[in-house]
């Protein structure tokens, strides 16, 4: 019997730094381990005994490529403790500059980061030499996403503009306007790219995923709805701990998500787009019908696809809104120190960010509890890995090793919201 | 003449100093002409050896591991030069240098024993000789194409120590603190991130830590008259750059 055995010692093209493990005995797969090993950061730690107004500003910074995920959650779960509500224009500001970090976000994982597994390079460095026009046309929509957040939030990593209640200062109408042709433009680039894509050539590989994310019944939900999933789970925000529970393992400084009964579920685009896919424009569901989509995607591998097509959406959402935008006034509704507990859950471009406060009654932190999406997905990764390797056995140990970064990189883990480190390793014993 | 060679390491951190450098959408290819990027995880799995010419650092020490790692990457650089508060204050993680680091395992993790830390996050600069500090949370992508051009060029870059009233004073903007008695920071903190908390009307909150020789005391005093308390002097300097020398100090003269 063989022993074969492969390893990644540190994930390239992940956001954090993490490690991967596999051990096979002959064609049996004995051991899959996706390591998250990023020194433990303590934010929910540190929270306590912090003004809970500061909780936005310290939170944002658990993740600097998804920063308005946390500030989102985090605002949401201090307003309910405080009995803050805002308006529907703060809410429309919001969900316009929450977009701007999924089309930058999503941009950079679907074509820098993801894109180079699929055309056999190690980067966008060298697709730009072969392929100039695409990392032109990628650069510019990031570009677009971070344009957004820089006009409303001031900068695209840890905006300043945000805060518990709303916003500090309400952009300029005219600011906000400006940015309708680039992200018109950006829809049709979206959309351009999603059908390029499509041409690549997949794994043949599917599974029967539980799908987790928000739902809603009018809009494709970014920061509002019940949390849901494909088999008939359909709760309140303040519910998911009865629901879901973070497990503490050896390999790991993430805590890892499940179903309470012990499953593994995926968060993310593919989770979003199946439970929500009608809420999508009719122009989205014609480019997923064009690159051969339907409205669930069950191979892990085509979520850089759905990606887009979530780039494609924040583009026609945002300039929607930035077309109505009216500067709320006031800017932000004031909140009172009181004692009193919150839920946030907002859609990261990962998948579900659910933040839970507790505070005293001068408006302290006295528990904080934030799960990202990658440690949510982290049992979901691992349950990919052992049967993609299962599935491929057959694979020289460099494809085997290159197919399961590839199935890593699917779910566009960003390492260091996890609080969190990743190394790949095969062994064949 | 062969390109120099540029290495981007990662510590504890949150990816977002690293990413500055990938959000230079317009200049970004125009790097990767001017240098030959060796190493850099978050982008590409090409990885080279050392030695490199420049090698730019994100994150703090905060384990026995990275401490080690720091020193292998010092030894193969030839200029190294650290970018962002967790780099050269310890970041936000840093709050642990003020409380016990076990109660903090505990409070977060089921099982404290899987877990390996040091009882402090500190700066880069506090283990190995580093050749330049660029600070910022997160730095500013104008100052960062300055320091990459600058160094390809041989020069100092060109970034003040001033503080963040000057940029106020440049762009226009209302002193917060003078016209509405808003508490700020931007008396002690060093400008660079450009001038963008004042200028939506809201304090200073320190993100590039402080300026040279900054008056802090002079500033609580004022900050007392408008009503901090000691509890909210203390936290206002322990946030992103707490680890500095400067501003912990003055923390725990409120503590």
């Amino acid at each position: 019997m063989t022993e074969r055995i492969i390893q990644v010692d540190a994930l390239a093209r992940v956001e954090g730094e993490g490690a991967l493990y596999v051990r096979l005995r002959g064609r049996e797969v004995e051991k899959v381990e996706f390591r998250i090993f990023e020194p433990p950061r303590f934010f929910e730690a540190f929270l306590r005994g912090r003004d809970a107004l500061e909780t936005p500003d310290i939170t944002s910074r658990i993740c600097g490529i998804c920063p308005i995920a946390y500030i989102m959650s985090a605002c949401q779960g201090i307003e309910m403790a405080l009995g803050v509500d805002v308006s529907p224009e703060i809410d429309a500001l919001r969900r316009l500059i929450y977009c701007g970090e999924w089309i930058q976000s999503h941009t950079l994982h679907a074509v820098m980061l993801h894109a180079p597994d699929f055309l056999g390079l190690d980067d966008a460095i060298q697709i730009a030499q072969s392929h100039p026009d695409l990392v032109r046309t990628g650069l510019r929509l990031k570009k677009i996403g971070n344009s957004v957040m820089e006009c409303i939030g001031g900068r695209a990593v840890h905006p300043v503009n945000t805060r518990v209640g709303g916003f500090y200062r309400a952009p300029d109408r005219a600011a906000v306007r400006a940015l309708v042709p680039e992200l018109e433009w950006g829809a049709k680039a979206a959309r351009d790219l999603t059908l390029a894509f499509a041409e690549f050539d997949y794994p043949d590989d599917e599974f029967d995923y539980t799908f987790v994310s928000l739902i809603h019944p009018d809009v494709y939900p970014i920061l509002e709805g019940r949390i849901g999933s494909n088999r008939g789970l359909d709760i309140a925000v303040p519910d998911f701990n009865d629901n879901f529970v973070e497990e503490h393992v050896a390999r790991s400084t993430a805590l890892q998500g499940r179903m309470r009964d012990g499953s593994a579920y995926l968060v993310g685009p593919l989770a979003r787009y199946a439970n929500n896919f009608d809420r999508l424009s009719p122009d989205c569901q014609a480019t997923a019908r064009e690159a051969g989509l339907g409205p669930v995607v069950r191979n892990p591998f085509k979520s850089i696809l759905v990606r887009l097509i979530e780039v494609q959406y924040a583009c026609e959402e945002a300039a929607r809104l930035a077309r109505a935008y009216e500067p709320p006034d006031p800017a932000f509704v004031a909140a009172s120190p009181r004692a009193g507990e919150g839920h946030g859950c907002t859609e990261a471009p990962r998948g579900i960010c659910y933040h839970t406060y507790r505070l005293d009654a001068e408006g302290r932190i006295e528990h904080a509890q934030i799960v990202p999406p990658t440690s949510q997905n982290q049992p979901q990764i691992e349950a990919d890995l052992a049967r993609v390797v299962a599935d491929n056995l057959d694979l020289a140990d460099k494809d085997l090793k290159w197919r399961c970064e590839q199935t890593i990189r699917n779910y566009d883990p960003c390492i260091s919201c996890s609080t969190h480190f990743l190394k790949l390793q095969v062994d064949r014993v | 003449m062969p390109r120099p060679k540029l290495a981007v390491w990662k510590f504890a951190s949150c990816d977002g100093c690293q990413l500055t450098l990938l959000d230079c959408e317009d200049e970004l290819l125009a790097i990767a002409e001017a240098l030959d990027i060796a190493h850099f995880l978050e982008a590409t799995s090409s990885i080279n050896d050392g030695p490199y010419d420049i090698s730019l650092v994100e994150g703090s020490i905060t384990t026995a591991h990275d401490a080690e790692r720091i020193r292998t990457i010092r030894d193969q650089s030839h200029k190294l030069i650290t970018i962002g508060a967790c780099a050269t204050a310890g970041g936000i993680q840093a709050l642990r240098n003020f409380a016990d680091v076990e109660a903090f395992t505990r409070a977060v993790y089921a099982h404290p024993e899987y877990i390996e830390t040091l009882a402090t996050s500190t700066a880069i600069a506090d283990h190995v000789q580093v050749d330049f500090e660029l600070r910022g949370c997160p730095v500013s992508k104008h100052q960062l194409l300055e320091l990459i051009t600058a160094t390809l060029a041989g020069r100092r870059p060109n970034v003040p120590r001033e503080s963040q009233c000057m940029e106020c004073k440049r762009n226009g903007t209302v002193c917060v603190m003078v016209a509405r008695g808003t508490p700020c920071l931007g008396p002690v903190t060093q400008a660079g991130c450009g001038n963008l908390c004042p200028a939506v009307g809201r304090g200073c909150y320190g993100c590039f830590g402080p300026k040279e020789t900054p008056n802090t005391s002079a500033l609580s005093a004022r900050l007392a008259e408008l009503g901090m308390q000691p509890a909210q002097l203390r936290d206002v300097y322990r946030s992103f750059n707490a680890g500095a020398p400067d501003f912990s100090k003055e923390s725990l003269s409120h503590d």
